[in-house]
């Protein structure tokens, strides 16, 4: 199905047609997709459906033909530099360096997104104080939790004033309270600077609750698109009425038919899902 | 480009003119620098991400300052009082010290290219790819880290040399020069093990190919030994080895021995440039 939702005038993101393939295995498989200014858009789905690798193409990491992917109205394939200064992105991964404090780490994104030196002490002061880690910016960032690497990592992506925010999994392996006091911090950055948020995640929880509208994503394609409402209402539509209030999961199993569970779901080449699992574990597993 | 700033939004739950005011410039994107000043500013934040590194952990410092020590120590005064390599009216281990600094220097800059693919496992390398570096500028910004923190390496040697008593000149103009071209060598030598890392892609095959060809590299060279004393397919192997002409401008530029600085130089900047390029062009591979 297509996803282009609109609203009219630029979007913060829009691809159409996205298709990627490792080797002969097609990661993302004819992706349309529009995300407004200001929105938080999830991409929802489980290992291997494609969501790191749009994510991915989005952020101009792997190459995409023109055409295909624009960010507010720039071509990312033919204007990667100007795409790239509107973009502040969180991989998957803990990517903070541990040998460096929390200041010098964001200190680093300052400089490489060209802020000028007379402000670039307060740019920093300001990015660290926007996520809480003020405190603990003298810290090697080797000392900080999982929870504070994150904040730290938000704090490095907001030092050049994105205005399109990509997070990939930016919760995964946080405990409960981490989880929520990150996405706190992205709710409150987003009401302070207007950004679109675009992110990624498997849970269908934190996707019902913080974002606007989302994407389910599956084998490389969207299969549904809406606000978490929407999309159970559909269900909800879909099966009559008097059945129970339905959750994101239902919804998801609904549209990926019977594809989840199903011998059909070993793929022949499972690059992609093995890729995915090694990188979450080795996520899960840096965070404690 | 235009730089757009990320359009503050109205309803901010902390006030949002006390949230603008204490978030003012994460606000505003930085103002993009011009063409040629990308590089220098990428190198030069490259070079101080290395520097800090360094400050919060010497303990790299001191165990990598043995090696070079042992050489001295150990093969340069034996060799001296056999007399088995003649080195004119220059005694073995002055002859000896400049070889040791650039092959101090060699080996921290060949295995750079592990720290490139931890880099890549970790997401740094990642999210410096998604800012406004083009990838030629991230190279020659890691090529000349590396080339600070062998300069460094070479500073701790100097100073070993000197307290076994070798005549090395205290010229500041020469200690400068010979500081530029230990950056050169390095330079090309990380590139070269940033190519390998970036068609390997794995620590563990980097580190065999860098285990494999560092001592060849060192031998094939007139580190040790002048050139003359080789057979002929030793001595072409030398004169295609970019450590010989390290070696040889040291030499020239730290004991006074006759050298060939010009061409030493040439070779070595053409070296580093095509280091650069050749690492630059793969580098997508890591970050597939």
């Amino acid at each position: 199905m297509s996803a282009e939702g609109g609203t009219g005038g630029v979007a913060a993101v829009r691809c159409t047609g996205l298709t990627y393939a490792f080797g002969r295995t097609r990661a993302v498989d004819g992706v349309d997709l529009r995300v407004e200014q200001g929105e938080v858009f999830g991409l929802l789905g489980p290992n291997g459906a494609g969501k790191t690798t749009t994510l991915r193409s989005i952020t101009t990491l792997l190459p995409v033909p023109p055409g295909v992917i624009e960010i507010f109205g720039r071509d990312a394939a033919r204007r990667k530099m100007a795409v790239r200064r509107l973009l502040g992105y969180v991989p998957q991964q803990l990517s903070a360096d541990g040998a460096l404090t929390g200041r010098e780490n964001v200190d680093l994104f300052a400089r490489v997104f060209d802020v000028p030196r007379r402000e670039r002490h307060e740019r920093v002061e300001q990015a660290l104080a926007a996520v809480g880690l003020a405190g603990a910016a003298d810290r090697l960032a080797a000392t900080y939790s999982g929870g504070m690497v994150r904040l730290l990592e938000l704090a490095q992506a907001l030092v050049s004033a994105p205005r399109l925010l990509v997070l990939d999994e930016p919760t995964i392996g946080l405990d409960p309270i981490a989880r929520g006091n990150v996405w706190e911090r992205i709710a409150g950055i987003r009401a302070a600077t207007g950004m679109t948020v675009l992110v990624t995640t498997h849970s269908m929880e934190e996707a019902d609750q913080r974002c606007d509208r989302l994407a389910l994503l599956h084998r490389g394609r969207v299969r549904a698109l809406g606000t978490p409402g929407e999309l159970k209402d559909g269900l909800v539509a879909h099966q009559g009425e008097g059945s129970p209030p339905p959750s994101l999961e239902d919804v998801f199993r609904h549209v990926a038919g019977g594809e989840l569970d199903g011998p059909g779901d070993q793929r022949e080449d499972q690059r992609g899902e093995f890729g995915d699992v090694r990188r979450t574990r080795r996520t899960a597993s840096r965070v404690g | 480009m235009s730089a757009v700033p990320a359009a503050p939004h109205p309803a901010s739950a902390d006030g949002s003119e006390s949230v603008e005011q204490r978030y003012n410039l994460l606000l505003h994107p930085p103002r993009p620098r011009s063409g040629w000043q990308v590089v220098p500013a990428r190198v030069t934040a490259m070079c101080v991400v290395e520097l800090r590194k360094l400050r919060h952990d010497r303990a790299e410092l001191y165990t990598r300052a043995v090696q070079p020590a042992l050489w001295l120590l150990i093969f340069g005064q034996t060799f001296s009082r056999i007399k088995a390599i003649p080195t004119g009216d220059v005694p073995y281990v002055d002859y000896l010290a400049p070889g040791i600094i650039a092959q101090s220097a060699m080996f921290i800059a060949i295995f750079y290219g592990i720290m490139i693919i931890w880099e890549r496992d970790s997401g740094v390398l990642t999210k410096l790819l998604v800012t406004p570096t083009p990838r030629a500028a991230l190279v020659a910004g890691k090529a000349f880290a590396a080339g600070v923190k062998a300069v460094i390496q070479g500073a701790v040697v100097v100073v070993i040399a000197a307290l076994m008593g070798v005549a090395l000149t205290w010229n500041p103009l020469r200690l400068l020069a010979a500081a530029v071209v230990v950056v050169l060598g390095s330079a090309f030598f990380s590139c070269l093990s940033m190519t390998i890392a970036a068609v390997v892609l794995t620590r563990d095959r980097l580190m065999g190919i860098g285990q494999a060809i560092t001592m060849p590299l060192f031998f094939a060279s007139n580190a040790l030994y002048p050139v003359v004393l080789m057979p002929g397919w030793l001595q072409a192997v030398s004169k295609a080895n970019p450590l010989s002409y390290q070696v040889d401008a040291l030499r020239g530029l730290l004991i006074g021995t006759p050298a060939h600085l010009a061409a030493d130089c040439g070779v070595l900047v053409l070296a580093a440039l095509v280091g650069i390029t050749a690492a630059a062009a793969l580098l997508g591979r890591l970050a597939r």
